[in-house]
């Protein structure tokens, strides 16, 4: 019992690590898109108010796949490992 | 006309000023009545204050809930406040200046919208007072509520309604017909990307706040155990003083709460715009009008 709740635990924060290695994916794409932001001001300082609130809300949508990245991992550290042990002991309950 | 220098008018503006402040420092006093002192790395959700009993489910009156109506109330107040004695040619600095926010947000619409929707303005600067405000009461140490997703997902929600609702305006068989471009094939696809316009939202607000919640949180545990660990040698009471954690954690929510808080406010009410500008289709609800009306006029030549 206390080693598949050891389980349950481990593998909880194990996925919630994995989880958040979709944080690479908005850093190198908010890393782009203000590159090119910087370019395109460089190149044109007049339409530097459009570019950086277009940059900003580009940034903000690129941002959201690291936010559910962010929301599971949350999710598996602070409510999956209360669901999981209860599922587990209402199994076994069920069992004997 | 009202005077703006008599006696009356200035009993009224700190009244309403008084008002506008009174719920953040009930909300607060309440806070300080219920706390549950804990050390470490604690991270709770909304505190359920009662619930009232319902027939599905019941209904739970949570901090956020509360903290939010505080924000709507201290919102209302300082409307009531800026608007109060407005005149045709303005003198007053607030009316310059509550006249300054409404033409940014217009020239936004304008922007991003068309002339067509310029009725949404009072919605959208209400959208982005409510979030701003709702985020910054973080920095009074309370639960922000936009911290909590069932607030968010409300907003979602709304949003969600107000794009149907002009995708619908083009009619119930363009709307399906809609899900079926540009092949039918990609109907289950287009399906669920409907649907995923509201999560999104809603997570991404969400998400942000509660982020910098986490992050905050952390800060202070990491910053309580260091100072224990470099200042423990102290005689006494000293000891126990976690000295760093005054004013470090400060510098670090001016990004967190301050300027997260008001472009999740800005990105909101942008994309809120965006999504409900491009669910209208205008020529072809122009196409359709031109139609009735002829069809009308042929119903009416025919009677004749």
């Amino acid at each position: 019992m206390e080693l598949a709740i050891g389980i349950i635990l481990g593998c909880c924060a194990l996925g919630a690590g994995i989880a958040m290695i979709a944080g690479i994916g908005p850093g190198i794409g908010e890393g782009n898109a203000v590159a090119k932001a910087c370019e395109a001001i460089g190149r044109q300082p007049e339409s530097k108010g459009a570019v950086t609130s277009t940059m900003i809300i580009g940034c903000a949508v690129a941002e959201t796949t690291g936010l559910y990245a962010l929301i599971v991992a949350i999710l598996l550290i602070f409510v999956a490992p209360n669901i999981f042990v209860g599922v587990l002991t209402g199994a076994l309950a069920a069992i004997i | 006309m009202t005077d703006i220098k008599s006696k009356k008018f200035k009993i009224i503006d700190i009244l309403l000023l008084i008002c506008s402040i009174l719920p953040i420092f009930g909300v607060i006093l309440l806070k300080i009545l219920t706390y549950e002192p804990a050390s470490g790395v604690a991270l709770r959700g909304a505190r359920v204050f009662f619930q009232i009993p319902m027939p599905i489910q019941d209904l739970y009156i949570t901090e956020s809930q509360l903290n939010s109506w505080a924000v709507v109330i201290s919102i209302l107040f300082l409307c009531l406040y800026f608007t109060h004695g407005l005149s045709k040619d303005a003198h007053t600095k607030r009316q310059l200046a509550i006249e300054w926010v409404v033409e940014k947000v217009d020239g936004m619409i304008d922007e991003n919208m068309g002339a067509r929707f310029a009725s949404f303005s009072p919605f959208i600067i209400a959208m982005i007072a409510l979030s701003a405000f709702s985020s910054l009461l973080s920095l009074f140490g309370l639960f922000p509520p936009t911290s909590d997703l069932n607030i968010t997902a409300g907003w979602a929600i709304l949003v969600f309604a107000l794009i149907t609702y002009y995708k619908l305006k083009c009619g119930p068989v363009n709307y399906l017909a809609g899900f079926a471009s540009p092949t039918p094939i990609l109907a289950p696809i287009n399906f669920i990307s409907e649907f995923a316009t509201p999560i999104s939202f809603a997570f991404r607000h969400y998400g942000n706040v509660l982020s910098g919640v986490v992050i905050s949180v952390l800060i202070g545990a990491a910053l309580q155990g260091l100072s224990g660990m470099l200042l423990g040698w102290l005689p006494g009471f000293l000891a126990d003083i976690p000295f760093l954690q005054i004013g470090i954690p400060a510098v670090f929510s001016i990004y967190f709460d301050v300027f997260s808080g008001c472009l999740q406010a800005y990105i909101f009410a942008m994309l809120t715009m965006m999504n409900v500008s491009s669910a209208f289709d205008a020529e072809e609800f122009e196409r359709r009008k031109i139609k009735k009306e002829q069809n009308k006029l042929n119903k009416s030549n025919k009677k004749v």
